[in-house]
């Protein structure tokens, strides 16, 4: 049985500021995975760089501390090579939305059965506050001290219009919500993604915790149902005074490795590759 | 006129899309099947349409490495085909055109030269075929010149494979305009050609292949499992070959959405416990610098292809060049453990990644192959490859028995190998976390100074197991020689060959032939060289890299040096003529 002490590193300093949102996304991921009592030792925690790709060495599972924006493929190589393993990838918005955004529009596309959840701060952190690709218009930082002027990346829009088959969104300041949808997302057979507002309490001073406690609403308090992609679509759009969290859009389809017959049977690294016959394949280039 | 017997290169010429490659693939093909040798070489411009395009394909009665210049046998699919090649045709040599295409008085054609005009066009009309189909009009054509069977090049194309009865009738089409390209031969110039292509009964089934399937064949026997790839010349083959054998060798072949997400793909599926590949070409292999460091950080065994072709930028994307060894040597930010290996042929090719996926494994680091276009794309034909002895060996890699004993595991433990035992995920008893950053022995980030001195110490180690791991290089030819050459990579079979021109003048040399360059087997090298007579590099780039890195580790200047850098290969013969030129001159 999985319990949230088996899940905790005692000894290992957490790094992260005192007050980050990363803190409580911490400890929902651990209660999501005690929810759906998945084996730790079955589960691998992918990363790219940032604050909050240093999460893999805070929970006690397997975890590859990748590079900067790269998180996406590496979890697609752990899954491929062992099918039977829950991946996680934990992100920035920095790390997918800029540096990786081309990794993340073709995970999205290929349903690859994995959780992908971001850390959106709205800003750089461990670099010390620089505008991110979701930083709103106008946001002053020190690479953008006249204002940023482009339009934000909308994580969601893009997990629609790409037919991921998971869309969600969490707030940071609500930990038992978040926590149900993180196990929801990870129990989904398929790509999940989840964009958390993640308030980042050193460097962005215009989203934090007060600022979306005004706006955020959960959608499954109204008569919403994620499963249409349309109405999906309006409420991604919708960032103004009021900002809805939750389930967005879901819907069923085959995982992109149930489509490979060679997995068939067992996963890859389970194969024996001690003895691997030639013969056949070179006698067809005689 | 003497005739000769098997021994010939036919070259064939055109504008993309004539069927120039596949015209030539059928006749290295036939030829192979015939128990003769073929080596095929071809030069095109990177272009799907339009350009000029050829595709030679050398036959002898003994194994054969390497193209050579001289042309028997042209068959020109336009004029500029002619323009362009007739001055390579030997005394007495052919040329096979269309008169009603190519005005053949206008192209001041040596009067020693056999011209055969033959309707290509017009038979492919007649038959209401397709222009395309010119191909096997003229290869049937020359198959007449040659006085062959037309049986061998019928069992040729009708060999592949029929998927539809559209293919099929196609086959039967290209069979027919072939024969009709055959007899208009044989009914209007029935003089003996100074060459005949004649088959060599009771020969062993022999393969024709390139080194990309070559090598793409030798990480299939070596267990590889995930190969990862974005399409770039000359490396895209190896993606094809793997992708076409996915399901029959349990693997996953991955058009990847570009370079970085390839060798990212391939690191996970690596520290997943699969063997894994990724192949490109120097922009690709650009791009994933900062990740084949994460490799080494991390202690993550994978196998890197480079199949190289000339920069900078895009450089000329379809052609030959050996510019990125210094790239590959140094290729990634900080300090890892790496190995680089350059085969030098196509047997090579398939031997060595064999042996880079031990390698990788054995001491957890990646594993360079530095190929290019010149291997990558030229047939060749050999005997099967014999596997009896190549054993894998995944290092310490632990079963999930030796798993699950484990107690207070550790992923980079400080061990005085360097090497720490491997688990990994799903494993009972190991959790825990490959890291980019510096790391402790558990891999959590750990930037204390004897950590990071221990840990850095700990990675480097495992190269003095690596240099006694990998082979010193071979030498060539007798151990003391007038002339002594140094090369890597595809430069080898045609310096072989030109050592056998040297011979017949009564020069004597040998060859340093330098395939695992890192680690570096300095002490002997230095001394080999040290102790030859007259040191001569060559290489297929402008500033003589491989001459800078054994001076590095070597102290070792070598003064002479044969540089190519026009994009296209090295024949035995421009070696041969140079090294004369050296010799004579002190």
């Amino acid at each position: 049985m999985v319990d949230l002490h088996d899940l905790n590193r005692p000894g290992v300093k957490c790094t992260w500021c005192p007050g980050c949102g990363d803190h409580a996304m911490l400890s929902a991921l651990k209660k999501a995975l005690v929810m759906i009592k998945q084996d730790p030792e079955k589960t691998v925690v992918a990363s790219g760089v940032g604050c909050s790709s240093n999460l893999p060495h805070w929970i006690n599972t397997y975890g590859f501390h990748g590079v900067h924006g790269r998180g996406l493929p590496l979890a697609y190589g752990i899954k491929s090579a062992n099918h039977e393993l829950k991946v996680i990838i934990t992100a920035g918005d920095g790390d997918t939305y800029g540096e990786g955004t081309g990794h993340y529009i073709h995970a999205l596309r290929r349903n690859v059965d994995m959780t992908f959840i971001c850390h959106d701060n709205q800003i750089y952190g461990l670099t010390q506050g620089q505008a991110s690709p979701t930083s709103l218009k106008g946001t002053i930082s020190k690479s953008t001290p006249y204002g940023a002027i482009e339009e934000p990346f909308n994580p969601l829009m893009h997990a629609l219009i790409a037919d991921a088959t998971f869309v969600a969104r969490a707030y940071a300041g609500n930990l038992v919500q978040m926590a149900e949808i993180f196990a929801q997302a990870i129990a989904h057979k398929g790509f999940s993604i989840v964009d958390v507002f993640q308030p980042c309490v050193s460097f962005n001073k215009v989203n934090t915790f007060d600022w979306f406690k005004e706006r955020v609403y959960k959608l499954e308090d109204t008569k919403y149902k994620p499963n249409n992609k349309f109405k999906a679509m309006e409420k991604a759009l919708e960032l103004g005074d009021k900002i809805p969290i939750g389930i967005f859009y879901k819907e069923e389809k085959p995982s992109y490795h149930d489509k490979l017959p060679q997995l068939k049977n067992s996963p890859l690294v389970k194969k024996k590759i001690d003895n691997v016959s030639i013969k056949k394949v070179m006698e067809e280039l005689f | 006129m003497t005739v000769e017997k098997n021994r010939l290169v036919l070259k064939i010429g055109g504008e993309a899309g004539y069927g120039i490659m596949s015209a030539g693939q059928a006749f290295a093909k036939l030829c192979t099947r015939a128990g003769l040798f073929a080596y095929t070489h071809t030069e095109y411009p990177s272009l799907v349409r339009g350009g000029h395009n050829v595709f030679a394909i050398r036959v002898e009665e003994k194994d054969i490495k390497c193209p050579i210049v001289q042309v028997n046998l042209l068959v020109a699919l336009n004029k500029q085909t002619i323009e362009k090649h007739k001055d390579e045709l030997t005394h007495a040599g052919g040329i096979i055109y269309d008169g009603e295409e190519v005005n053949i008085d206008e192209l001041n054609i040596r009067p020693d030269i056999k011209l055969f005009n033959v309707p290509l066009l017009k038979i492919v009309q007649e038959a209401k075929g397709i222009k395309v189909m010119r191909n096997s009009v003229s290869l049937g054509a020359a198959m007449a010149v040659l006085d062959a069977d037309f049986k061998l090049l019928k069992e040729s194309i009708t060999s592949a494979k029929k998927k539809s009865q559209k293919v099929a009738t196609i086959m039967e089409q290209n069979i027919k305009v072939a024969k009709e390209g055959y007899d208009y031969i044989k009914n209007n110039y029935p003089e003996e050609f100074q060459v005949k292509l004649v088959p060599v009964l009771k020969q062993p089934k022999r393969m024709l292949l390139t080194g990309n399937t070559a090598l793409s064949l030798g990480a299939i026997k070596a267990g590889c499992q995930f190969h990862a790839q974005y399409p770039m010349t000359p490396s895209s083959s190896i993606l094809h070959y793997l992708v076409s054998k996915e399901h029959e060798f349990n693997m996953v072949v991955k058009h990847a959405e570009d370079e970085i997400s390839a060798i990212n793909m391939a690191i996970g599926a690596g520290f997943s416990g699969v063997r894994s590949m990724t192949a490109t070409s120097g922009g690709g292999l650009a791009l994933m610098t900062e990740s084949v460091s994460l490799a080494g950080s991390s202690e993550t065994p994978i196998v890197i292809v480079n199949c190289q072709r000339p920069g900078p930028g895009t450089g000329l994307p379809t052609r030959q060049g050996q510019e990125d060894l210094k790239f590959v040597l140094n290729i990634g930010h900080g300090e890892f453990p790496k190995v680089v290996v350059a085969p030098g042929d196509t047997t090579e090719c398939f031997y060595e990644t064999f042996n880079a996926f031990n390698l990788a494994d054995k001491y957890q680091l990646p594993v360079l192959i530095v190929s290019d276009k010149h291997l990558a794309s030229c047939n060749e034909t050999i005997e099967p490859f014999d596997t009896k002895d190549l054993k894998i060996d995944r290092g310490l890699l632990l079963s999930n028995e030796e798993a699950k004993k484990q107690e207070d595991y550790r992923r980079y433990k400080v061990t005085e190998s360097g090497i720490s035992p491997r688990a990994i995920p799903g494993q009972k008893n190991c959790r825990f976390r490959a890291s980019s950053d510096e790391h402790d022995e558990f891999g959590d980030i750990e930037e204390s100074i004897q950590n990071r001195v221990d840990q850095m110490d700990k990675r480097m180690r495992k190269m003095d197991l690596v240099l006694k791991d990998i082979p010193v290089p071979k030498v060539y030819g007798p151990k003391k020689a007038d002339v002594t050459i140094v090369s890597w990579g595809s430069t080898k079979q045609a310096i072989l060959e030109a050592m056998e021109y040297l011979k017949v003048d009564g020069i004597t040399a040998n060859f340093l032939q330098m395939m695992y360059i890192h680690p570096f087997h300095s002490a002997f090298v230095k001394e080999f060289l040290e102790s030859s007579q007259k040191v001569v590099l060559i290489e297929g780039n402008k500033t003589a890299q491989l001459g800078g890195i054994i001076r590095e580790n070597t102290s070792f200047e070598i003064k002479h040096q044969i540089l190519k850098y026009d994009g296209r290969t090295f024949f035995p013969s421009t070696i041969y003529d140079q090294i004369k030129e050296i010799h004579k001159n002190g």
